[in-house]
């Protein structure tokens, strides 16, 4: 039993991080239909500039981990400028070639400049390396702080989209981006609104991965960023408390295959079940069935 | 009457002889006075293994309009199939059962798999093969008692040489391109153009996407049997995403929807890399922009849907004498 | 002798009845028109008979060589290969191929070479090809086309596509043809060919049609008989002439203010 709330426990940590993640890839699908393959990268990014800001500069974890939300938003945005938006009109596997382009630019980008190699967080001290004893239960400061922040971030996410004018504009364009261009709307402008929030969750969940593993490497996003992408399918792509579920879900799931099977078909086990609610359930747990028109 | 033979009887079946017998001598020239060192002959061997990758994917990707991003998954079951049949019997017969088995085991999953999974449209199918060719890796990577997991298998029998690549890269190619020229291939071809009217015209578009993917799938066997062959090495990180990805590039700057695009891209790629070997990570880095660059600025690739014909090169005979005039 | 006799089809989406029990019945030969406005679920009862929705209810039965077969729930290749062909609304014909593969595509389901047969180019391959381009090219001619056999699709002018989606529908061999607003986007000149191209193919290719239409004076000067559909409901079933003076059909189209004034 214990050991069973052990792993619960973890899993809720390494969810958080996948519930960041998939929020990125769920507001950016549901409002132009593309699965960013790059926002894995961003996301190993914000755990590279985390890592500078602690180490180069010595910064406390606080000031690093906005700067490194900060810096994820700038790259974030530049991707879409860049190299999305001239595609704005081209087919969807264009697009879609394109992310992968990117993603591929980043990593071996990032490569070229800072080496293969891991790199390591320095060692908690203090506050931050404590440890929780609950009735036999460990739970590490890392791990609270992981999901504090998250809870936090996960908070400001629904009052920007629900109660601000920006977040009714991306509402607006991920219903119909044409009705909502009529409307007024700068549809250009919510784009790269979605693409910075998205971007900024991802860095966040960068740094606090960093934090957790203390390890990071350019690949690192790779992963992490396909199974972020299957939380938000499970959840329902587009649907923004389905990535927060879908998040957990996995998170939760692969801790328990590495506890109790075997830590090597982790991975093959999330694969799985994307395979599974493609085929069961395509439009995911909170979705809605959408059919072609003829 | 001309006219309809002309459209019939493929007209450049003669120029396809021609043309690869011409390709066939050149090479076997080059490698009797050793331009084509042992070094450049790797070179070659990859052309030959990524054309085959390339119009295999094509099919399914650029004619059939559906986006795998699991070829190389494909890839790996012939290459483990081929080399754990050839490592027990060693014999060039072995050899020959090992390509065919790994093609149709290859053939048999991508049927499976496809099965279901070809209902979901454009990105979801796209996620779903990336998730099945990292499963095969997984299985690979786990079932060490036949496949010595992540460390893989090495001093595979050597079989493939320059002739055995030829021939099978040539008769791939040819077969894939008789059958995009037959009313088979039309119907795959019409499921990229519009699914739904091609289902409102009478044809089975499951069928047809499932067998596209199958038949992708057994060629992508096929290509993974040579390598196996040839490289004499494979582990399961060899065939990951990122070679899915690489076939990917060759058949997008190509061209979808273009044979002998997939196999000019593959040509130029490998020579390419050739010569970036020494420097892997900016190899990945111009592959990115390259990718980033085509899709932006040309995305219908090297040669959009067009093939390159007899005709093609009248034309700029043409353009160039008419030059010469002014 | 009916051919086609649709009772009690239903559709719901969610909560919205699009068609809510339709009866149809079409005579073999006859050439029926199916008018509404807007939204009345003209298209959707097209997308019942041919497959694409599967109803919540009702029946669709083909009478065929004598023997009744039943259509809903079917798919559109296999209703398609029963013999019910049709056009879109929004032209859907294979835009980046040509003219001629337009045709032979829809005439698919009579090839009869296997998959090796097409790896290989045997000679039953060679044989059925050249059957399938006669036919094609016969069709084409008929269709005033064959000039055109390869340009591509989406560069011919919008009358010749939908010609051409026509010629497609008939490739298929069908029995019964269903026309999608065939006229829509033409011109007068072009509507008077149009409805003289009909009425000739359903002699030429013994068809019966089922045609949905805007275009009142190509309705009226057509078609035997009109079923006039509101609200997803068949509130008329009558001649032309008959249609005309219908009450309901004129509060239909202009509301209900118009009839008491």
């Amino acid at each position: 039993m214990e050991q069973f709330m052990q792993q619960v426990v973890n899993g809720i940590s390494l969810g958080s991080i996948y519930a960041l993640i998939a929020l990125g890839y769920t507001m950016v699908y549901g409002i132009i239909k593309l699965i960013n393959f790059a926002h894995g990268d961003v996301y190993m990014f914000g755990a590279y500039i985390g890592y500078f800001c602690m180490t180069t500069l010595k910064l406390d974890v606080l000031p690093s981990l906005l700067i490194a939300m900060v810096c994820s938003t700038i790259l974030g945005v530049a991707i879409e400028k860049i190299a999305y938006k001239p595609l704005r009109n081209a087919t969807r596997i264009a697009v879609l070639i394109t992310a992968i382009g990117v993603s591929l630019l980043i990593e071996y980008g990032t490569m070229f400049f800072m080496k293969a190699g891991v790199r390591t967080y320095p060692p908690m001290t203090g506050l931050m390396a404590q440890k929780f004893h609950i009735k036999g239960l460990v739970i590490t400061m890392q791990q609270v702080l992981i999901v504090i922040i998250t809870i936090i971030l996960m908070v400001l996410l629904q009052f920007i989209v629900k109660k601000t004018r920006v977040g009714k504009a991306m509402r607006a364009v991920s219903l119909d981006r044409d009705a909502a261009e009529l409307m007024g709307i700068n549809v250009d402008t919510t784009i790269s609104f979605t693409f910075a929030i998205g971007s900024a969750l991802a860095g966040a969940a960068g740094i606090l991965v960093g934090l957790y593993y203390n390890s990071i490497n350019p690949l690192m996003g790779v992963m992490p960023g396909l199974k972020a992408f299957i939380a938000a399918v499970f959840g329902g792509i587009g649907i923004i408390p389905g990535a927060m579920v879908g998040g957990y879900v996995i998170g939760v799931v692969e801790v328990f295959v590495s506890g109790y099977l075997n830590s090597m078909y982790r991975d093959a086990i999330v694969f799985a079940i994307l395979i599974l609610i493609l085929i069961v359930k395509p439009s995911g747990l909170f979705g809605r069935n959408v059919r072609e028109k003829v | 009457m001309r006219n309809r033979l002309k459209t019939l009887i493929n007209p450049n079946i003669i120029i396809r002889i021609i043309s690869l017998a011409l390709a066939f001598t050149v090479v076997q020239v080059l490698i009797s006075v050793n331009v084509i060192n042992s070094y450049l002959q790797i070179t070659l061997a990859t052309i030959c293994i990524n054309i085959i990758l390339a119009v295999s994917l094509n099919l399914i990707t650029g004619f059939t309009g559906q986006f795998s991003l699991g070829h190389a998954g494909f890839m790996s079951i012939g290459a483990y199939t081929c080399a754990i049949i050839t490592m027990r019997y060693g014999t060039l017969w072995s050899f020959i059962l090992g390509v065919f088995l790994g093609a149709l085991l290859a053939a048999l999953v991508g049927f499976l798999v496809g099965l279901p999974t070809l209902r979901l449209q454009g990105d979801y199918l796209a996620i779903a093969t990336l998730g099945m060719s990292e499963i095969i890796r997984v299985v690979f990577v786990n079932l060490d008692v036949i496949t010595n997991g992540a460390a893989g298998l090495s001093d595979i029998p050597q079989f493939v040489n320059w002739i055995w690549l030829f021939v099978f890269t040539a008769g791939v190619v040819w077969v894939i391109a008789n059958f995009l020229n037959s009313s088979h291939g039309r119907a795959c071809i019409s499921i990229r153009e519009d699914e739904i009217a091609s289902s409102a015209m009478g044809i089975n578009t499951t069928r047809y996407k499932v067998m596209a993917f199958t038949f992708g799938a057994f060629c992508a066997g096929i290509a993974g049997a040579m390598y196996s062959s040839y490289f004499y090495v494979i582990k399961p990180d060899l065939f990951g995403f990122l070679k899915s990805i690489d076939i990917l590039v060759i058949v997008v700057f190509g061209g979808l929807g273009s044979i002998t695009g997939s196999v000019l891209a593959a040509v130029l790629l490998a020579i390419m890399s050739t010569f970036l070997q020494a420097f892997s990570e900016i190899r990945m880095i111009l592959y990115a922009v390259l990718l980033v660059a085509i899709m932006i600025f040309r995305p219908q690739g090297l040669m959009g849907s067009k093939e390159i014909t007899i005709g093609m090169f009248n034309k700029l005979g043409n353009m160039f004498s008419s030059k010469k005039e002014v | 002798m009916p051919i086609l006799k649709v009772e009690k089809l239903t559709k719901s989406f969610g909560g919205l009845m699009a068609v809510h029990n339709v009866d149809i019945e079409l005579e073999e030969g006859e050439l029926v028109g199916l008018i509404g406005p807007n939204g009345a679920g003209k298209t959707t009862v097209f997308n019942l008979l041919t497959g694409f929705y599967p109803p919540t209810k009702g029946e669709i039965i083909l009478y065929k060589n004598g023997k009744e077969k039943h259509l809903q729930g079917l798919k559109p290749d296999i209703i398609c290969k029963e013999g019910l062909a049709r056009t879109f609304q929004n032209i859907r014909l294979f835009k980046d191929l040509s003219v001629l593969d337009n045709v032979r595509i829809a005439m698919h389901k009579n090839v009869k070479y296997g998959l090796v047969s097409s790896f290989f180019h045997l000679p039953s391959y060679i044989r059925e090809e050249r059957k399938l381009y006669d036919a094609s090219m016969e069709l084409l001619s008929i269709m005033k086309l064959d000039h055109k056999k390869d340009e591509f699709a989406r560069n011919l002018p919008y009358g010749e596509q939908r010609c051409l989606e026509i010629a497609r529908a008939l490739a298929t061999n069908p029995s019964i043809l269903l026309l999608d607003e065939p006229a829509a986007g033409m011109n007068p000149a072009e509507t008077a060919m149009l409805s003289d191209l009909i009425c000739w193919i359903r002699e030429k290719f013994k068809l019966t049609i089922l045609l949905i239409e805007h275009d009142m004076s190509l309705v009226m000067k057509i078609c035997e008989r009109i079923y006039v559909l509101d609200y997803g409901m068949v509130i008329a079933n009558e001649t032309p002439e008959l249609i005309k003076s219908n009450k309901r059909v004129i509060e239909a189209y202009l509301g209900e203010d118009v009839s008491d004034a």
